[in-house]
């Protein structure tokens, strides 16, 4: 071979790499490992994170523990799913494109809006990527945000718009832990009032007088998911009149993975396509007409528009699509609302049961979905640990979040949670269950 | 003709939703332990009727559908995918088993970090790995990907000259790089100039010193370049950016071609992002995910997004997000983590011995395909090359096929094509990329077909110009698609 390449030696291949730049020595990486060793020494390191599967999980906050259909990952693990890419040559592509045709539709449906991208990095990125895309539709520089958006995506706002013009406006969290007074906030120079439903607290906001108060000076309303499967049950945003919503898909069948990776979501009006950012697949007809899907619009993008498209995004998170795709297929239009309507009933059950149990409380007046907050009697970390040591996760602690309300855990109770372990880990919270 | 793809049995698979019969369901809840609750009576007017655009299909409908739809993908498990500057190298299967325990997979991102001390023992390892393979001083694990590291460094940059007391407005960008680069510099509100290539198809420490003044921050450099030449000059040319107080960001994209043998800091690179789908075997999964880890230099640590993990005298691992310069947090949670599991896992298997045998491979590979091409395709920029070649359809321009009708053609013989039209100066590229993961059988067959194809041009031309004949769907209509966007299924498509 090397021959055949005109070298006798295999380092003439490097020649064009001048000495002095040469490593001249082996690299600090340890010595090669056989598959069993590696399959021991990253057991031991997962051996000792605790995790969803290990006992009683009420932790959520962003990223949600649900059952996880067996289907799922024996679809998504087909060779010719998982070790293709981006599917640039449609005629062999077609798997990929058309499952992508088939989350855009899905979404578009449960967000009640017209287009859905082929999903954006995570839930954060999705939401900064939505204030860049309100700000390129209505030229305007200020972006008006609920505090109910959770803070790690507040703060990955809040650096996607460190390097341009660009004013962040905050709006409170009212008594009942809804957004209160944004309509006050909003001025003719607002891109977007941005907010979170459910908010971070668990509690639901008004969609309707949100995007009415945007719309009213002529800004659009941004509506950011972090629990999608609150979508199968609440009315779709977009039939309340957010012109964008966004967010993260993980619930539907991706795993939890330490928070990543996850699937970020991205869905519009069709009057915007042309600002959206990311990937696009689009139907459309072979030579002999019949009917197939390519990627489209991409003169948004960066490898055609290069500095003068709509995002720099290029990979995606296309396996987390599918995941999502097949979830929400084995789902279906009456398995995803009837496992919404669980969450919710599960959560209802905690709830109740904390208004009877002394010494917990429930701080915020607001309705909620499948997570919310929790009032204790003594400091959060003191409670959780107590729970931990009896194998049980009952929650976030809120001191970083929310430290205004006191002692308080975020509470999520999803279809994972038996009535048992909710009355065990409430038990537990309040003191009385060790 | 040479193929190893012949005609199988092909299924033709409608829409999920054109299968869909009312009352079919793919999943069964478990019972109810707890009082069912009304939503309506609850929430009232903030819940919705019902969800129309979802699907009622069965189990086996679902994975009968998915499966089908499988057969219609090219996949590096069923043959050689020589797209250029995607490294579609052989994914080891054991990355999928070790992402897959529990205690990563099933781990949750606010656990407090004393309860996950396995992971962030790996994130602390991983960092240190991936910074002593780059020649950097710190890393960060949380860019999503490729194009978010390059956002991050571009961010940090900003971050540094700030810091200074300077406000720089320009970013440069060579002609031949990834549309990423200009993307991600005017994403953070750079102007983006360009640098024109030398005839040698590598940049010149003449042409960046025309265009390096004070108002640039950094100059955006991806070694080896798009053409899978080395920029032999990249020593000289940090050096100008640097005199002018300016900074240089090495796009890894390419970084196949150096493990072990060169490092991108030794060069004089002061930030950089690697792609753990591309150099460190992590599947590229139709599209994502990925994840893009960014290199710096000491210089820019304390810019670094946060939180880091940081290792405590008790040997315990912590977060910490008391950076002062911090760009801030660029993931919602600590980034693609399963991503990074599986490139951990592909570095301690390999060792550094393999990760150099890696990238020897890897352009030994380019070069005998450049040897076994040369005489027959036109190469813009000849010589040897490091882990891909570009070559043009110059030579076929008498015929009437382009570049476009070779790649469709080499489906036909059971082969993806390589990356094509890219990068923009050469006019009509085919950027091969075969990676460390061929043989010299494979590569010997891959060979054969494009030659064939070459042959075919001038003796059947109109064969190649309608290729692909043997896929189930000819060349689809893109301009279609475009003029008339049909970007969703609805419910009132039922009858189409």
């Amino acid at each position: 071979m090397l021959a055949r390449t005109g070298h006798a030696q295999l380092d003439e291949l490097f020649a064009a790499i001048p000495a002095a730049l040469r490593l001249g020595r082996v690299l600090k990486v340890p010595e090669g490992l056989s598959e069993q060793e590696v399959v021991q020494h990253l057991g031991a390191l997962a051996a000792r994170n605790e995790h969803a599967q290990a006992g009683p999980w009420f932790l959520g906050a962003g990223a949600y523990a649900h059952f996880l259909p067996s289907a799922v990952d024996a679809l998504v693990s087909r060779a010719e799913f998982t070790t293709s890419y981006t599917p640039y040559q449609p005629e062999i592509s077609q798997g990929t494109l058309q499952a992508i045709y088939e989350w855009q539709s899905m979404l578009a449906a449960l967000t009640g809006l017209d287009v859905a991208n082929a999903s954006m990095y995570d839930g954060a990125s999705a939401t900064a990527e939505a204030a860049l895309m309100a700000m390129r539709v209505t030229r305007r520089r200020k972006v008006v945000v609920s505090e109910g958006l959770h803070a790690h995506y507040r703060q990955v706002l809040e650096t996607y718009l460190g390097g341009l013009d660009a004013e962040l406006v905050s709006v409170p969290r009212g008594p009942d832990g809804r957004s209160a007074s944004a309509a006050e906030r909003i001025d003719a120079e607002t891109a977007c009032l941005l907010l979170q439903q459910p908010a971070f607290l668990g509690t639901l906001e008004d969609v309707a007088a949100a995007a009415a108060a945007a719309h009213a000076h002529g800004a659009l309303c941004v509506v950011t998911v972090s629990e999608a499967l609150s979508l199968a049950l609440l009315q779709a945003p977009g039939a309340l009149g957010a012109d964008i919503v966004c967010g993260e898909a993980q619930s539907f069948g991706v795993p939890l993975s330490f928070g990543g990776p996850h699937v970020g979501f991205l869905t519009a009006k069709a009057a915007h396509v042309r600002q959206l950012p990311g990937r696009l697949v689009g139907q459309t007809v072979d030579a002999e007409g019949r009917r197939g899907f390519v990627l489209t619009l991409s003169t948004r993008e960066q490898h055609i528009r290069r500095e003068r498209a709509t995002s720099n995004i290029c990979t995606n998170q296309g396996l987390c699509l599918l995941m999502a795709t097949i979830y929400l297929a084995l789902l279906g239009r009456r398995g995803l609302r009837e496992l919404a309507e669980l969450n919710l009933a599960k959560a209802e059950y905690a709830k109740a049961r904390v208004r009877q149990t002394p010494g917990l409380r429930l701080p915020l007046a607001a309705p909620t979905f499948n997570e919310f907050v929790i009032g204790l009697s003594e400091p959060a970390a003191a409670a959780l640990a107590r729970a931990r040591s009896q194998g049980v996760v009952a929650g976030l602690d809120l001191a970083r979040y929310a430290p205004e309300l006191g002692p308080t855990v975020l509470f999520c109770a999803t279809e994972l949670a038996s009535r048992e372990s909710i009355d065990r880990a409430l038990a537990l919270l309040a003191g009385s269950g060790a | 003709m040479s193929a190893n793809a012949t005609n199988g049995l092909a299924y033709e698979e409608g829409l999920l939703f054109e299968q869909s019969r009312p009352g079919r369901r793919g999943a069964e809840l478990p019972a109810a332990d707890v009082p069912r609750v009304d939503p309506r009576a609850l929430l009232g007017p903030l819940v919705r009727d019902d969800l129309p655009g979802l699907p009622e299909v069965s189990e086996v409908d679902v994975v009968r559908h998915f499966t089908r739809l499988s057969t219609w993908n090219a996949a590096v498990d069923l043959g050689l995918y020589p797209l250029g500057s995607c490294t579609m190298k052989y994914n080891p299967k054991l990355n999928e088993r070790v992402a897959r325990l529990p205690g990563f997979a099933a781990a949750h991102p606010l656990s407090p970090a004393e309860r996950v001390q396995g992971l962030l023992a790996l994130f602390f390892d991983l960092e240190q790995l991936l910074a002593e393979i780059a020649g950097m001083d710190r890393v960060t694990l949380q860019p999503a990907a490729g194009a978010q590291g390059e956002l991050a460094g571009i961010m940090m940059i900003r971050a540094y000259h700030e810091a200074r007391g300077e406000k720089r407005r320009k970013v440069l960008v060579p002609d031949s790089a990834h549309g990423t680069n200009p993307a991600s510099a005017a994403l953070n509100g750079y102007e983006v100039v360009s640098v024109a290539s030398g005839p040698d198809g590598i940049l010149h420490p003449d042409a960046v010193a025309a265009v390096m003044d004070e108002q640039v921050a950094a100059l955006m450099v991806t070694n080896p370049n798009t053409l899978g030449l080395f920029e032999r000059h990249i020593a000289e040319i940090c050096e100008v950016v640097h005199a002018k107080g300016g900074l240089v960001y090495g796009d890894g994209a390419n970084l196949n071609a150096l493990l072990g043998i060169a490092r991108p800091g030794d060069m004089g690179i002061d930030v950089m992002h690697m792609n753990l789908h591309k150099t460190f075997s992590t599947p590229h999964g139709g599209g994502g995910p990925g994840a893009g880890p960014v290199a710096v230099k000491a210089l820019l640590a304390p810019h670094l997004p946060v939180p880091v993990v940081a290792r405590r005298p008790d040997g315990a691992f912590e977060w910490r997000d008391d950076l002062p310069g911090t760009i801030g947090r660029l993931h919602g949670q600590h980034g693609n983590v399963g991503m990074l599991v599986r490139a951990y896992t592909y570095i301690l298997s390999l060792g550094a011995e393999g990760l150099r045998r890696c990238s020897e491979m890897a352009v030994l590979n380019a070069n005998y395909l450049l040897a076994r091409l040369e005489d027959t395709f036109h190469v813009p920029y000849p010589g040897t090359v490091m882990h891909e070649c570009v070559l043009s359809d110059r030579n076929l321009a008498d015929t009437g096929v382009t570049t476009m009708d070779v790649a469709k053609r080499l489906i036909d013989h059971g082969y993806h094509p390589p990356t094509i039209y890219f990068p923009l100066i050469v006019p009509g590229a085919l950027m091969i990329e075969p990676t460390e993961s061929e043989s010299l059988e494979g590569l010997d067959r891959f060979a054969d077909a494009l030659l064939a194809i070459a042959e075919e041009a001038r003796t059947a031309p109109e064969t190649v110009r309608s290729a692909p004949h043997r896929t189930r769907l000819r060349r689809l209509d893109e301009t279609l698609a475009a003029r008339k966007p049909v970007l969703r299924w609805q419910p009132d498509d039922a009858g189409r």
